[in-house]
């Protein structure tokens, strides 16, 4: 478990992270999201205990993270947005320094590190040089290295950044794996869909302030109290706008293709269920009547265009 | 990374370093750098005296003359290797990753510091061969010898302890590394130029009488590795000193305190200021 409280650093006058107040249950997946500078990358580095914050603090599993730094780096896993690898170090060897560095003996990281680089696809790459990795391996190994010692919280700083589409697909596939196995873990990334289906809540970051909390249908709820309804249909087109066009809490009814239109409903759950009903009861062949997923860049665009929700 | 007796990172220190073609290379030049000059000083020896042959009498003057020139090459080689220590996984972004390990921040320092030493010990170890040369034609006594080598050691440890300090203070590896040698040349050219500038001063104080008491000169020259064994080695020089400073405590002595100091103390801000003090933001 996280909390964070009251989390401030300040640059001089400049400040980065401002009154960060979060709880993060175990085993959940928090997506930490934000832009550049917003102070996503502050905020992981206070909890790696590698940066020290001007006022507030931090719990990691009841560890205080300023108080008990050892403790604290045994429950995390830390992978940084951007990291470097030793030259001459072969693939298994850069597990094996990690491991020792945590104190795991040598007999144990024998059958510890084949475990980890099955689970990061890299069995195959256990004798090469770690600079001769593509960069989706290097990422791969360093999620590796950040899961030698078996920690409870897993902190990933953009774990997908400057990966092409096939190594995103994968790292997610990882990540997913990893949520399986209870690790609470906080992401961030800027590749915003890729958090949509894998995080059980998310977080918006501006401007060091946290200003949007929940899953990313309750923040699109709260941005708008609106949902985006798709409707497919069979037969006529012309009945079926009218029909929905002349419902109050419909607007932006748009035809998408040949037997498909879209609206934003402003009803309650309610008042939506009736319309449907209505619509069944007019004989309109309504095939399917679906809320379109958020789309988190879109509440991440909306969000962070400038207007506080708190 | 087998070997888990040995502390991680000075086994990976240990193997990135040996493993890198860099490293032989380096033993290779300064081997033939030593070599060429003994081989120089036995040539100009053997013309200077118009004979064929080197005259045993000189092998004491070889020794000395070795034992500078191998301090001298050690001590610009130190700042090389330790300098970089700390900013360069600083600069390749791999320290933030071995910051958040349950390793000590002592113990990341002291690898550091322990692999470098070893390089520049093996350094030393591999010109043995070049030594034996002077044992050859006599003059030495073996306890001499071993003065030596701990004195190399001592140094060795003192200016690698002030490298891998700045390496920890200053962010960027070039300026690190200049900031070291600065520190070096002041230690060596500075306190030489200091040490001969006070002992004139000394003189012209008490006009020609040197029996005085004027204790600055020991004190720059206390911190002067060259000066300090050239005493070990020519206890005359000595006392000479004492007649000039009338101190008369023994000139290794205050090395080796004043050294231990700086190194000790270089070492606890190292680590002190490896890891962010996480209390005060």
């Amino acid at each position: 478990m996280i909390e964070i409280i009251e989390l401030t650093k300040k640059y001089g006058k400049f400040t980065a992270l401002d009154s960060l107040n979060l709880q993060i249950n175990k085993g959940t997946v928090f997506g930490f999201v934000g832009q550049n500078g917003a102070g996503k990358s502050t905020t992981f580095s206070i909890l790696a205990t590698l940066l020290a914050p001007t006022s507030g603090t931090a719990f990691i599993n009841g560890y205080n993270i300023q108080k008990d730094t050892k403790a604290v780096r045994r429950q995390i896993g830390y992978m940084p947005d951007f990291f470097g690898v030793y030259d001459q170090l072969k693939t298994s060897e850069y597990l094996h320094f990690y491991g020792a560095s945590y104190g795991i003996p040598y007999q144990e990281r024998q059958k510890l590190i084949p475990r980890l680089l099955e689970l990061v696809n890299l069995s195959h790459k256990k004798d090469v040089y770690v600079d001769l990795l593509s960069r989706g391996m290097k990422q791969r190994l360093c999620l590796a290295r950040s899961l030698i010692h078996d920690p409870e919280v897993l902190i990933l700083d953009e774990p997908a950044s400057g990966l092409d589409p096939r190594a995103r697909v994968e790292m997610r596939e990882i990540l997913k794996e990893l949520k399986t196995m209870g690790k609470t873990i906080l992401i961030s990334s800027h590749i915003l869909p890729e958090l949509a289906d894998m995080c059980d809540s998310i977080g918006i970051i501006d401007h060091g302030r946290l200003i949007a909390q929940g899953s990313v249908s309750e923040i699109q709820a709260m941005l708008h109290q609106e949902r985006t309804i798709v409707v497919k249909f069979l037969g006529e087109a012309k009945r079926v706008i009218s029909f929905f066009e002349d419902d109050p809490f419909v607007s932006k009814l748009t035809e998408m293709e040949k037997g498909s239109l879209q609206f934003v409903y402003r009803g309650t759950e309610e008042e939506q269920m009736e319309l449907l009903k209505r619509a069944v009861l007019q004989d309109l062949q309504i095939i399917s009547f679906s809320e379109e997923k958020a789309n988190l860049e879109d509440v991440f665009m909306e969000i962070t265009k400038g207007a506080s929700l708190s | 990374m087998k070997n888990f007796t040995l502390n991680p990172v000075l086994n990976k220190e240990l193997t990135l370093r040996f493993r890198s073609f860099k490293s032989y290379l380096g033993i290779l030049f300064y081997l033939l750098a030593l070599g060429l000059i003994i081989i120089g000083f036995i040539f100009i020896e053997t013309i200077a005296y118009g004979q064929n042959f080197f005259r045993p009498s000189a092998s004491r003057e070889m020794f000395m003359f070795l034992s500078a020139l191998q301090l001298g090459l050690v001590l610009f080689i130190t700042p090389g290797l330790t300098a970089g220590v700390i900013s360069s996984e600083r600069e390749k972004q791999t320290l933030n990753i071995l910051l958040t390990t349950t390793q000590s921040s002592t113990s990341i320092i002291v690898s550091k510091l322990v692999s470098s030493v070893a390089y520049l010990m093996l350094l030393i170890a591999a010109s043995l061969p070049l030594y034996s040369i002077v044992f050859l034609f006599g003059g030495i006594s073996p306890g001499q010898f071993f003065i030596t080598a701990g004195f190399y050691l001592f140094s060795i440890i003192t200016f690698g302890t002030i490298g891998v300090l700045v390496s920890t203070l200053i962010r960027r590896t070039i300026i690190a590394m200049v900031t070291a040698y600065s520190i070096l040349l002041f230690l060596t050219g500075g306190t030489t130029f200091l040490t001969v500038l006070l002992s004139e001063i000394s003189y012209g104080y008490y006009g020609g009488n040197v029996s005085g008491f004027f204790p600055f000169p020991y004190f720059t020259a206390m911190l002067n590795p060259f000066f300090v064994l050239i005493s070990v080695l020519e206890p005359s020089f000595n006392d000479e000193l004492t007649q000039y400073t009338g101190i008369h405590f023994p000139l290794w002595a205050a090395f080796l305190i004043s050294y231990t100091i700086i190194a000790a103390a270089s070492m606890v801000i190292s680590i002190k200021k490896l890891r962010p003090n996480m209390q005060r933001g």
